[in-house]
Parts: C-alpha cells; sequence; structure tokens
C-alpha cells in the first residue's frame, strides 16, 4: 500500500504542463517570430522598408507595456480582466481635464493618476477582502468602463493639445518612435524587477505556493497589492499613449484589449497556473503578435481573420511542447 | 425556517424582489405580471448561456468561447436558412445543437487531452470561433429580409400563452435541474469541483468529465446561437461580442463560485435574472442605459463581496441528507 500511484489529470498546482518546457520557450518564441519575419518579407517589397518596420511597432508597444504588469500579476495566481476599461476610464478623464483646459503635463499625470487609482482599488478588493481577482475584475471592468460610458454617452472628446501628441506619434530618434522607446526601457525595468529582485522571486513564490510563501514571511497581500497597482499605472500609461496616437477618446476606446494582452502575456511562457514565466518570454510574444498581425495587413488580410492566426498561435506554441513531450514520453 | 435563509439562492429571490418592488415605485406597470413575463422572455437566452457555463465553472474551468461559438453557430443557421427556406425549423435547432457540440468538443478535446488550462484553450478558440464566423460569411450580414419568417416566428410563437423561447428556457433548466441534482454527471461534476485529487481516488475519470461538460456548453451555446439571431434577426461578425463575460458575472451573481464545486441551477438562473431586470428597468425608469454597465458591474462587485464569506467554507455538501440524519 506504499506505491499509491500517482493519479492523471489532476490540476495540480506541481503538475504544471509548462513548467519543465519553460527553459526552452524563448528559443521556441525565437524561432517562431524569426520563421513569421522571413514569411513577411516574402510576402511584401514594403515589409523590409525601415519606416514599415517603425509602424510594426505600434502594433504591440501599448499592449505590450500593460503585459509586463500582468506578467507579473499572473504570475502571482491572479489575474486583472479590467486593463482595457482602465484605459477607456483614464482616457475619458484625460477628454474631461481637456474640456477644462488643461495642458500636456496635467494630462499625462491624470492618466496616470486615474490609472494608479484603479488598479489600487482592484488591489484593494483583491487583498483585503479575499476575492477572486477574476471576478472582482469582471466587476470593474464593467464598472471603469461603465463610468466612462455614462460621462461621455455617444460623444467623444477631441482637441488635446499638439504637444500631446508626442507620446503617441511622436518620434526620439529617426524612425524611433517614443512608444517603442518607452516600451523598452519598461522591459528592462520588469525583466530587472522580476529576475534581479528578491521582490520578484517573491513574486515566483506566491505563484507556486502562497500559503508557504505567506509562512516564509511573504507578506502575500501586499505583494498582490502591489502589482494590481502597477497593472493599473501601466494600463494608465498606454492610456496616455493610446489616446495620444487616436487624438480623441470614445467610450469603446481600447475594447477588447485585455484578452489580447493576456493572449501576449501566456505566449510568452507564462503560466496561467502562476509560479512560472519571463519578461524575455513576454517581449518576444509582442513581437510576434506585432509581426503577425502587421504581416497579415500587408497582405490585406482583415483584422478579425488575424485574430484567427493569433488564436492558433496561441493554442499551437501551448500545445507544442506537452505534445513533443508526449511523443517522447511514449504514452 | 430558518435553514431555508441559509441558501443563497433564497436571498437573491428575495434581491430580485426588492429591486422589481423599487423599480414599480417609479413605474408601476413594471411588476404587472404581463411585464414580468416579458422580462422573463428577454432574459431567457442569457438564462441558458449562464447554465451552459455553470456547469463549467462548477469544474474548475471557464468558458470564454462560448459568445463565438454563439456568433458562429448562428451565422451557419441563418445562411443555412436564407439559402435553403425549405429546411424544417426543428432540424435546423439540431444542426445548431451539432455544430455547437462540435466547437465545444473541440475546446474540451485540447482540455482533456493536452491538459492545457481552459482559460488559455477558450481564449483562444474565443478569437477563432469569431474569426471563423467572418471566414464563413466573407464578412457580409444576414438580414430579416434573407430568413424566413418561420425561422423568425418560431420562438416568438405562443404555446399556452407563453412564448416559445420562454418554454425553451423552463425546458433548458428542467434539464439541467435534473442533471445536477438527480445524475452521476452532475454529483462528478460538483464533486471535481470540490476536490480533483479526490474525485481522482473515487473513480471519476476527471479528463473525460471535464470533456463532457465542454460539451455540454458548446451545445448551449449553439442552442443559443440559433435563438439569439432568430430573435434580433440579424446575423453578423459582430453578434454578442463580448458577451461571454456578461455570461459569466450572471453566474457569479447568481453564487456560482470561481473556484469550482459551489452553486446551483436555481443560483445560474436568478443571476440571470438579475442581470435582464437590471437591463429592462433602466430605460423604463428613465435612467440611460449609459449607466448599465457601471450598475451590473457595481452589482457584480457586491455579489462577490456578500459571498466571500461562503466560498470560505468547504464546497456544496453532496450527501447533505445523509449528513442531517
Amino acid at each position: 500500500m506504499t506505491d499509491v500511484p500517482a493519479p492523471r489529470h489532476i490540476p495540480d498546482r506541481l503538475d504544471k504542463p509548462l513548467s519543465s518546457a519553460i527553459f526552452s520557450w524563448e528559443a521556441l518564441l525565437v524561432v517562431v517570430a524569426v520563421a513569421i519575419f522571413a514569411i513577411n518579407s516574402f510576402a511584401s517589397p514594403y515589409f523590409l522598408d525601415p519606416y514599415s518596420l517603425s509602424d510594426l511597432t505600434f502594433n504591440f508597444t501599448e499592449k505590450g507595456l500593460i503585459a509586463f504588469a500582468m506578467a507579473l500579476l499572473i504570475i502571482s495566481g491572479e489575474i486583472d480582466l479590467s486593463v482595457a476599461a482602465i484605459i477607456a476610464l483614464a482616457s475619458t478623464m484625460m477628454g474631461m481635464a481637456v474640456q477644462a483646459g488643461a495642458g500636456t503635463p496635467v494630462l499625462v499625470l491624470i492618466g496616470i493618476v486615474v490609472g494608479l487609482g484603479c488598479g489600487a482599488f482592484n488591489g484593494l478588493l483583491v487583498t483585503r477582502l479575499g476575492l477572486p481577482s477574476i471576478v472582482v475584475t469582471i466587476g470593474t471592468m464593467s464598472l471603469f468602463r461603465g463610468i466612462a460610458f455614462i460621462i461621455l454617452g455617444d460623444q467623444a472628446y477631441k482637441g488635446y493639445p499638439e504637444s500631446f501628441a508626442f507620446f503617441g506619434q511622436g518620434y526620439v530618434w529617426w524612425v524611433v518612435s517614443f512608444e517603442l522607446v518607452l516600451f523598452l526601457i519598461a522591459a528592462v525595468a520588469y525583466w530587472f524587477l522580476l529576475h534581479r529582485t528578491s521582490f520578484g522571486r517573491r513574486v515566483f513564490a506566491i505563484g507556486n505556493n502562497p500559503v508557504a510563501a505567506q509562512f516564509s514571511g511573504v507578506r502575500v497581500g501586499r505583494i498582490k497589492f502591489i502589482l494590481f497597482c502597477l497593472t493599473g499605472l501601466m494600463s494608465g500609461i498606454a492610456s496616455v499613449l493610446i489616446t495620444s496616437r487616436l487624438g480623441s477618446t470614445r467610450p469603446s476606446i481600447a475594447q477588447g484589449y485585455e484578452l489580447e494582452v493576456i493572449t501576449m502575456v501566456v505566449l510568452g511562457g507564462v503560466s496561467i497556473l502562476g509560479g512560472a514565466g519571463s519578461i524575455v518570454g513576454v517581449v518576444l510574444a509582442a513581437f510576434i503578435m506585432g509581426l503577425v498581425t502587421f504581416g497579415l495587413g500587408l497582405l490585406n488580410v482583415p483584422g478579425i481573420v488575424m485574430s484567427i492566426f493569433i488564436g492558433l498561435l496561441l493554442i499551437i506554441v501551448i500545445a507544442l511542447p506537452i505534445v513533443w513531450r508526449r511523443l517522447r514520453g511514449g504514452r | 425556517m430558518m435553514a431555508f435563509l441559509k441558501y443563497r439562492e433564497v436571498w437573491l429571490a428575495a434581491a430580485i424582489i426588492v429591486l422589481i418592488g423599487l423599480i414599480s415605485t417609479r413605474f408601476p406597470a413594471f411588476a404587472d405580471p404581463a411585464n414580468l413575463r416579458q422580462v422573463f422572455n428577454d432574459t431567457s437566452i442569457l438564462m441558458i448561456l449562464a447554465l451552459g457555463q455553470m456547469v463549467i465553472i462548477l469544474t474548475r474551468s471557464i468558458d470564454l468561447s462560448m459568445a463565438s461559438n454563439l456568433c458562429f453557430t448562428g451565422m451557419v443557421v441563418a445562411m443555412l436558412n436564407a439559402a435553403h427556406p425549405a429546411i424544417p425549423i426543428p432540424l435546423l435547432i439540431i444542426i445548431a445543437l451539432v455544430v455547437g457540440l462540435v466547437l465545444g468538443a473541440i475546446n474540451g478535446l485540447l482540455v482533456w487531452r493536452l491538459n492545457i488550462p481552459s482559460i488559455v484553450v477558450t481564449l483562444g478558440t474565443l478569437t477563432i470561433y469569431r474569426g471563423a464566423t467572418f471566414v464563413l460569411s466573407g464578412g457580409a450580414w444576414v438580414n430579416a429580409d434573407k430568413m424566413s419568417p418561420e425561422f423568425i416566428g418560431f420562438q416568438r410563437a405562443a404555446f399556452l400563452g407563453i412564448p416559445v423561447l420562454s418554454l425553451i428556457a423552463i425546458l433548458v433548466i428542467a434539464l439541467f435541474f435534473i442533471l445536477m441534482t438527480r445524475t452521476a454527471l452532475g454529483r462528478s461534476i460538483y464533486a471535481i469541483g470540490v476536490n480533483p485529487t479526490a474525485s481522482v481516488y473515487a473513480g471519476i475519470d476527471v479528463g473525460r468529465t471535464k470533456f463532457i461538460v465542454f460539451c455540454i456548453s458548446g451545445m448551449i451555446g449553439g442552442l443559443a446561437g440559433y435563438l439569439w439571431i432568430s430573435r434580433y434577426v440579424i446575423a453578423s461578425v459582430e453578434v454578442a461580442n463580448g458577451y461571454e463575460l456578461n455570461i459569466i458575472a450572471a453566474c457569479v451573481i447568481g453564487g456560482i463560485s470561481i473556484a469550482g464545486g459551489i452553486g446551483s441551477v436555481g443560483g445560474a438562473v436568478l443571476g440571470a435574472l438579475f442581470l435582464g431586470i437590471i437591463s429592462n428597468a433602466l430605460p423604463v425608469i428613465n435612467i440611460s442605459p449609459f449607466w448599465q454597465m457601471a450598475i451590473s458591474g457595481s452589482a457584480i462587485i457586491l455579489a462577490v463581496v456578500l459571498n466571500a464569506r461562503g466560498e470560505r467554507q468547504q464546497g456544496r455538501i453532496i450527501l447533505r441528507k445523509v449528513e442531517a440524519a
């Protein structure tokens, strides 16, 4: 009776399907990225143009910024579905400020503060009341976007100052956009935070076993609260970029972004069950999603069909290591 | 009597009665039986969908692809009807169920055979199914004038004074009630949600049960596809965009724990009714429909906060009667 056979099909935290493949995940993503890059450059002669490549980056920089913070949140075992609604609410507040005659620095400040506030609200509900984050953020998703709808109705705010346009449309150097620079800086910052600090190690610890982490002296609630604040903050920054790029605010702004951000994070090799993942993977996944949508755009494939490719890519890339292991394992 | 108050459904039903009472102070005709019947009819599709989602959530999974399944299946039956108006409606409904079943089975197989978390699988199929709708239709719409009168009229026909749509909802509720309370499958679904490891040792095939559950939710999505299209008489890629979260919201308000194992058919139905009443009442009492999202969001958060205490306790006690004895 000592040898109880290990039961199969148990969604246990120790039985993470991805964790053993995670070390080669980035390699897999690089192969995918290079392949899509090659296909793109054969598919269209305009693809390799520097300006066209620069345009490509706008496809992922805004969502990618949120994806970094979301990656940490998902590694810690939580999720935030309200990020797109935070963008809408922050953008609406910026729009109201513009109507009141606010200047660019005030607008940026409002975007960041509203994002941070929304994130803190999520974090408080999840940590203080011990509620499941997927449910809390479905609620706040409706709440935040609902407030945007109440304020805006069916109208749009326009008339953003000219200097505000820099954030979403400006270039820092030749074809390098401000958005791309921000994306790269955030990538390095989040890589450092997650992989080189004790804070990052605690995030992994919480995702692997929150109870053990708590007993080891990790302040689980506080760290999760900080992660929700970070996700809100990044959504606020993304809101500034998107509002600046579009030059207007509508209540439907950034609709559906939450799922694209999560797709990016999961494609980047972050386990949806928590406890595993890397920033490099998320950066690569962001590039891949940008490459796919841009390449298909060059081929005049409609946006909705691109989503098929993103969905297929997600499932195939996740399934690949599992199928591979099955075949090698011979079962 | 006091034991009666322990059930979440009782509280939810009370909340709904209070809600109707509050609305009727502003607009007395709202509490009219005829109007309430109308509200029930308007909420039927959401109730059906919430029940499909409920069995998924009970097993600690989630189906984000339900609204996309609805959209795809709806397009299939609408195009079939436009091309061959002679196909009888019952056959079309069977086709909708089968198409939905296939889409659900794809989700289920990926979850079962490859052991990919359901949230990832259905996140992928959410976009794939909606994209497939575009490929199928070429981006075109199927309008009311292309649909046959029977296609549109079927669910509006009244039987014993009740619209067929409401009758279908009642039938689905009854079937789910039997499934969850009188069958081994229903019992396994609860068991998996409460403790998957113990379920394996109890001889339940967790993977296969999850597969079956995804097939059920797929069929529900397909059924809702026909109902939705014939109700709103337009089939397009945009149909029910983002609706998956409304469905989950209805479940959450209905007290179904996202952590699995806790919830009931009555809860899912009442949760959907709660959302349905809010969306029906707002225009009637002269509140801008733009308030709808904020109000339902607040309702979800409130419901979760109220649920939180109950969820810390253990899951649904399957052998309640035995324990009481």
